[in-house]
């Protein structure tokens, strides 16, 4: 590489204004640096990410601003491959020392193994649809912005003798990838999120929102929803466990099923540790449940393209209940006969690939029609804590958190302490009696997807709490 | 590195700051994997860059940047400051500072053999091997093995005066025999699930643990639960292995004495605790028998709560957190202590990376040892159940209720094990359970476990902690509940 060169691609990290993302050609810049070193270095082929992020966070709690961060990082991500062999080495430092040492470094990780006989040669040029998830108003938002948001939530806290803690965060990224091939693909978003938990006494309640678009929720309304649920939500009565009708709102439902991702990947099934292992083609889940999973879905985030840049496909999971299709990463695809789904990790990886846009087919029924169709159940606002006790019947354990409520013919009666839940899912969506439209829901323990929210019969739970 | 770190506290504090303290950290990473006989994971990785943390208007912002140059750096420092400006448009409260001293100190976390200049060959040499022993049992579906080690230096600046390097080295390893057979998923790990083991150590650390010799006996218990009789459900005795005892503490002790989570900053996500200021000093929080520290400092071991300061400048310590089963102590930071009647903060401000704020986190809690040998323990159990290996862990957001499940249990009667049992777990109240405690084993079975990946925080951060415990015995628990279906 020339000293002009390098100068160059100092200048492009250096640059740029904090809270903005290089522009494309910088990044192609980054990577054409790393492509042309790692030929000289030795590599038969190269395959190269660029990831980059502009995130800032305003979290609050007893009604103030307690911790308000702001953070720039830059990553470039080198995977060599050398007679047979692949390793990846990833830095922050972009000068041209730094990246040619990490190129040797990860050419010294690939030659210190075995060949790998299933290692495929890198693709060539792809073509991708377009998605726009790069909102500017969202990258418009500024710390003050974020403040006086947070501020008028604080303020109704403070009206109604309650106290409000929760963020609000927005932020931009970017991914690329390049290689030796030939093969270019980059994707940009921008992310918006508020979230608050309400406090009256001992009592909490919770909402949500995230989105690329800030304008897509107001923070206002979220604080004025969780301050009305919190007031429901004093004084709450023990009920025993057991099994009850639950009405799970979309945060709940989004935390039990997005723990079923991983199970649809083919590698997952090829290693036997999958739930659907022997159910493939098989009525598992109730005829109302539906799964895809759909990157380009308007409500879904996410880049158009998986680890080795291969674009992603829309692929049909689950029909009528009954699993149809896995997705496969070029090395798993091959291994099965089948054709690669676009869902691969970025390799070397010992897990192949997952579907990271599920989409739930919902309903034509309200939270309000469910609960007016119940005797007796109880409303969930969300989960918390969710973790596997039984991987192949999917029993997952957690507690309810911020809101649970016991309906009696029809109607919200009462607040009701928190239960720990022992649930099968697979088993919860065969009891699956209504279910909402199908909406972008955010939770804590599982990342953003598009669910409806659910009733459901049966739902197990095994313990109660002191709160 | 305080070429920059110096100049961007300077930059701080002619913008309007009254206080700031700058993280320099440079953070070297290798993984390697296998799994069913083929490498997995291998990738190495590094990070370098800087945080600054500022008061002004009395008010916190943070900022951090990857451009290290003294342009890059002075406008993260002014970015800081214009956050805690904004920040002050909505606070709270004035933020109020334990007084410090100001240090000048560099520091090195002891070690035999630095993983990094380990050859890739004799590492992945010695995960293949255990691998490959792993699968020659008959019934094993999956195996799967890891290495990870890192290095991280950090360069802490303070306007107060401090300049403290330090540098850690942290190992660790694990391996795993998965059987799927008929309609169950059993799984072994050793010597701990969810990666192994983790420590403040060298490479010395994967060779005292003797992957290959392990491995055989994992693999055959994998391939033998499905055989065993499930875990009875009934309320009863139950004897913890060391490990399974130290995630224990981590979820029931040491998240509930966190102050932060105590005073509700964490209640919008981590929650809150049970464990209100006015229960200090007066909670029968367990057994007269339960002494519990938070121990950072390098005498208690090499642990993953252990430094020489923590990123807030301020020495490790040892504090009491149950001593003769009452509680005694909160883990808290500069801006808390005076909260709890405390002069000085009891040094856990931790952070994972150049990017994150750092935050009150555990250091190493650990129960401290007993009397009992382990024979001599489940000779005394008449009728109870050992439980080794964490497979799930669940507990609600303010710490009272729990569930663990681990991946084997061994029925004890008269004295003597008698056989094994599979799907095992226990539930139980936190302060209920811990008051059930009646034996603990000597140190002699004592270990300071890691646990590589606590989550807190928003944005969030992962954080290694350190737990030491030896096997003890808890009677009245109920058992079972996670496989009940009523």
């Amino acid at each position: 590489m020339s000293a002009a060169a390098k100068s160059k691609t100092r200048v492009a990290a250096e640059s740029k204004a904090a809270g903005e993302l290089l522009p494309e050609r910088e990044i192609r810049r980054i990577m054409d640096t790393v492509l042309g070193l790692a030929k000289k270095t030795g590599a038969d082929e190269t395959e190269v990410h660029v990831d980059e992020i502009a995130d800032a966070l305003t979290r609050f709690a007893n009604n103030g601003i307690h911790q308000n961060v702001a953070e720039h990082g830059l990553t470039v991500s080198i995977r060599t491959v050398a007679d047979g062999r692949t390793a990846r080495t990833t830095t922050n430092r972009v000068d041209e020392d730094s990246l040619r040492a990490a190129i040797e470094s990860s050419l010294a990780l690939a030659q210190s193994q075995p060949k790998d006989p299933r290692l495929l040669p890198l693709l060539c040029n792809q073509r991708y649809r377009s998605v726009n998830r790069f909102q500017k108003h969202t990258a418009s938002i500024t710390p003050e912005d974020r403040a006086r948001a947070v501020r008028r939530a604080c303020d109704l806290a403070i009206k109604q003798s309650q106290v409000a803690a929760g963020i609000f965060a927005t932020g931009l990224s970017q991914s690329a990838i390049g290689n030796s091939n030939g093969l270019f693909a980059a994707y940009r978003e921008a992310h918006a999120e508020f979230s608050i938990t309400m406090q009256e006494g001992s009592a909490a309640s919770w909402a949500k929102a995230n989105s690329a678009d800030v304008r897509a929720f107001d923070p206002q309304k979220l604080a004025q929803r969780a301050s009305e649920k919190v007031h429901l939500a004093v004084n709450p009565r023990e009920l025993p466990p057991g099994r009850y009708t639950v009405i799970l709102e979309p945060s709940a439902v989004l935390d039990l099923v997005g723990f079923l991702f991983y199970d649809f990947a083919a590698t997952a099934l090829e290693d036997k540790r999958s739930c659907l292992t022997d159910r493939m083609g098989k009525q598992i889940f109730g005829k109302n449940i539906t799964i895809v999973d759909d990157v380009y879905h308007p409500l879904q985030l996410g880049a158009p393209f998986d680890g080795e840049g291969l674009p992603r496909q829309r692929v049909l999971l689950v029909q009528r209940g009954v699993p149809k299709n896995l997705v496969y990463s070029r090395t798993s695809a091959k291994a099965a006969r089948k054709k690669p789904t676009g869902h691969g990790f970025h390799l070397p990886n010992e897990y192949g690939e997952a579907p990271m846009n599920l989409v739930f087919s919902g309903g034509d029924s309200s939270l309000e029609k469910m609960i007016a169709s119940t005797n007796r159940g109880l409303l969930v606002t969300r989960l918390w804590y969710i973790r596997e006790v039984d991987p192949y019947e999917k029993v997952m354990t957690g507690m309810t958190r911020d809101g649970l409520f016991l309906v009696e013919n029809g109607r919200v009666t009462s607040a009701v302490r928190n239960f720990r839940f022992n649930q099968s899912v697979l088993e919860m969506l065969r009891n699956v009696e209504l279910l909402g439209p199908a909406v972008r829901a955010t939770g804590e323990e599982a990342f953003e997807m598009v669910v409806p929210a659910m009733k459901v019969r049966d739902f197990h739970f095994s313990e109660v709490t002191k709160f | 590195m305080y070429d920059l770190a110096v100049p961007a506290l300077d930059t701080a504090r002619l913008r309007g700051a009254t206080y700031a303290d700058v993280r320099v950290m440079h953070l070297r990473q290798r993984d390697l994997t296998t799994k069913n006989g083929k490498v997995g994971t291998l990738a190495q990785s590094e990070s370098i860059g800087l945080g600054i943390r500022v008061l002004a208007n009395g008010a916190w912002g943070f900022a951090s940047t990857d451009r290290l140059t003294r342009e890059g750096v002075a406008a993260c420092a002014a970015q800081a400051v214009s956050i805690a400006k904004a920040s002050a448009l909505a606070k709270r409260s004035e933020v109020v500072m334990a007084p410090e001293d100001a240090y000048v100190d560099s520091w090195q976390s002891p070690f035999r053999k630095d993983p990094f200049e380990i050859p890739l060959e004799t590492q992945l040499a010695l995960l293949l091997a255990a691998d490959a022993e792993m699968r020659r049992v008959k019934g094993v579906t999956l195996t799967e093995t890891d290495l990870q080690f890192r290095k991280i230096d950090s360069w802490f600046a303070s306007s107060l005066g401090s300049r403290i390097h330090q540098r850690k080295v942290i190992s660790g390893c694990g391996i795993a025999a998965t059987s799927f057979q008929g309609d169950e998923i059993q799984k072994r790990s050793y010597p701990n699930s969810f990666g192994g083991q983790h420590a403040l150590q060298g490479y010395e650390l994967v060779e005292s643990l003797d992957l290959v010799k392990n491995a055989p006996r994992i693999a055959e218990e994998a391939a033998a639960l499905h055989a065993a009789p499930q875990c009875p459900e009934k309320t009863g005795t139950l004897i913890l292995g060391a490990s399974q005892l130290g995630l224990q503490i981590h979820e029931s002790i040491g998240h509930p004495i966190e102050l932060d989570r105590v005073l509700g900053e964490e209640a919008n996500f981590a929650g809150t605790s049970f464990l209100t200021l006015d229960q200090l000093h007066h909670l029968k929080y367990a057994s007269d028998i339960v002494n519990v520290v938070a121990d950072a400092r390098l005498d208690h071991g090499p642990g993953l709560g252990t430094f020489a300061y923590d990123d807030e400048g301020v020495p490790a310590q040892c504090t009491d957190i149950i001593k003769d089963g009452e509680f005694r102590g909160y883990l808290s930071n500069r801006e808390t202590a005076h909260l709890v009647g405390l002069k000085r903060s009891s040094g856990t401000m931790r952070t994972e990376s150049w990017n994150r704020l750092p935050m009150i986190r555990m250091t190493n809690i650990s129960l401290l040892p007993g009397t009992w040998s382990l024979d001599g323990l489940i000779g005394d159990t008449d009728d109870g159940i050992l439980m080794d290996t964490n497979r799930s862990w669940s507990i609600d957001d303010r710490r009272y209720q729990f569930q663990f499940s681990t991946e084997i249990g061994w029925e004890i009667k008269g004295g003597r094990k008698v056989r094994m049992l599979k799907n095992p777990s226990y539930s139980g109240i936190t302060t209920e359970f811990w008051n059930s405690c009646d034996a603990i084993c000597s140190r002699d079975y004592w270990t300071l476990w890691g646990t590589p990946n606590c989550g807190k925080g928003q944005p969030m951060q992962t954080m290694g902690t350190g737990h030491g415990a030896s096997p003890s015995r808890f009677r009245n628990v109920r058992i079972g509940s996670a496989f009940s279906n009523q």
